[in-house]
């Protein structure tokens, strides 16, 4: 009951994007299509499960032990950067398909806040490694909701007559608040 | 010392970091609950944007082109990682209040994208003209946000009450809906005001902001089309 809770808070109640204002930049860089919204998606849940496990044995069996605590954000940043390179190379090398479809956007990942934000958030919560992955993959699907039903909606948009100015980043803006104003709707859900 | 002033200028205007050149949005968003939040945060990234840039431009001739940016990555690191022990020394009420926007403060992209558009390719005392002009027209926007989501959210200005008797305080301006409604208007008064500004002159009305200034990637998000 309590895994489930977890999910359900971490996608809906608690959205990484709408709630927690972590990774508006690929939210409101990479919403132009469908396509690229899924592609995205995907190349950041599986990032983001790899890097909070890297990071939570690195917080675990280097940082604590040692007295480094201090240290987290440069050893964090440094360890997903690495990551992601290698992630990256190993696709290329050994799944070429995976490579090719979510291959672009592994570099921008690196600079993606969210990924940080959830190695962060699951050692300030003091979560165990099976909950802390499983808060990974809830808080990265999350992300992936809301990517693709932005870019839904920016799809439909591209047919109306927006007023120039709000062109672009603005009315996007303005839509992702009214998500999130939609997404405050399921805070009665968790207790 | 022209040149000094004009890169310090820009970053007051021209080249406002979160309006203009839409970068560094999670931050602006997140901490901007108050004025109080949104100039704390502002500050802690003059520091690190003004010493990154000096640092990395002293250091541009050394560093090897293909791992530049996990050098950048490294050098910011470690100057967020001295904000947090300066703020959890002096400042310990506004660290709880960024809370993990502190450490996030790192993969911010105003401080990569200056590091890699400017830093790198300029001298030591105009990098530092830019990094502190960036720093203070992010802390300008970010407490102008604050302010006007406190003022409205809360009827309050840097904590003190300024509204009216009987102001009943807009409490979702204060809560996520709030940020992403108010940002997305700033930025479409700004295109605005450029536009006609740019008619009076009788020049091009310059183009609307794209939005995806923030990851550089262009390739990936307009090549797809």
């Amino acid at each position: 009951m309590d895994v489930f809770e977890l999910f359900i808070s971490a996608i809906f109640v608690n959205n990484i994007v709408l709630a927690q204002y972590l990774g508006n930049c690929p939210y409101l860089g990479c919403s132009r299509d469908k396509g690229t919204a899924i592609g995205m998606g995907f190349a950041v849940v599986f990032v983001i499960i790899m890097a909070t496990l890297c990071t939570w044995y690195m917080q675990h069996s280097v940082l604590v032990p040692f007295g480094l605590g201090y240290l987290q954000t440069i050893v964090f940043i440094l360890v997903i950067a690495g990551l992601v390179q290698f992630v990256e190379m190993f696709l290329k090398k050994m799944v070429p398909p995976l490579y090719a479809a979510l291959g672009i956007f592994l570099p921008l990942i690196t600079t993606n806040c969210a990924v940080m934000g959830v190695a962060i958030l699951v050692q300030r919560e003091e979560y165990d490694l099976v909950t802390s992955l499983l808060y990974a993959l809830a808080a990265s699907f999350g992300f992936m909701l809301a990517l693709v039903l932005m870019a839904g909606i920016r799809e439909r948009l591209e047919t109306c007559r927006v007023p120039r100015a709000m062109a672009g980043t603005p009315i996007a803006l303005i839509m992702a608040g009214l998500m999130s104003l939609a997404f405050m709707a399921f805070k009665g859900m968790t207790s | 010392m022209q040149q000094l002033v004009r890169e310090f200028t820009k970053g007051l205007w021209a080249e406002l970091p979160p309006f203009r050149l839409v970068l560094g949005l999670c931050p602006t968003l997140a901490v901007t609950k108050t004025a109080d939040n949104g100039l704390g945060m502002g500050l802690a990234v003059v520091f690190v944007l003004a010493l990154s840039n000096v640092l990395i431009s002293t250091v541009r001739h050394i560093i090897p082109k293909e791992v530049r940016i996990v050098c950048f990555i490294a050098i910011s690191a470690s100057l967020v990682v001295a904000v947090e022990l300066l703020m959890q020394a002096y400042a310990y009420p506004l660290y709880q209040q960024l809370g993990i926007f502190v450490p996030l403060i790192v993969v911010n992209c105003v401080i990569l994208g200056r590091a890699e558009a400017f830093a790198a390719k300029n001298g030591v005392l105009l990098s530092l003209a830019d990094g502190l002009g960036m720093g203070l027209g992010f802390t300008m926007s970010l407490t102008f946000l604050g302010g006007l989501r406190e003022l409205f959210g809360s009827g309050t200005l840097f904590g003190m009450p300024v509204m009216w008797e009987g102001f009943k305080p807009f409490t979702i301006m204060v809560e996520a809906p709030g940020a992403f409604i108010c940002l997305g208007l700033i930025l479409a008064g700004m295109n605005a005001l450029g536009a006609w500004q740019a008619r009076r002159k009788k020049q091009a009305v310059p183009a609307v902001s794209s939005g995806c200034a923030c990851c550089g990637g262009c390739q990936s998000c307009e090549g797809r089309k």
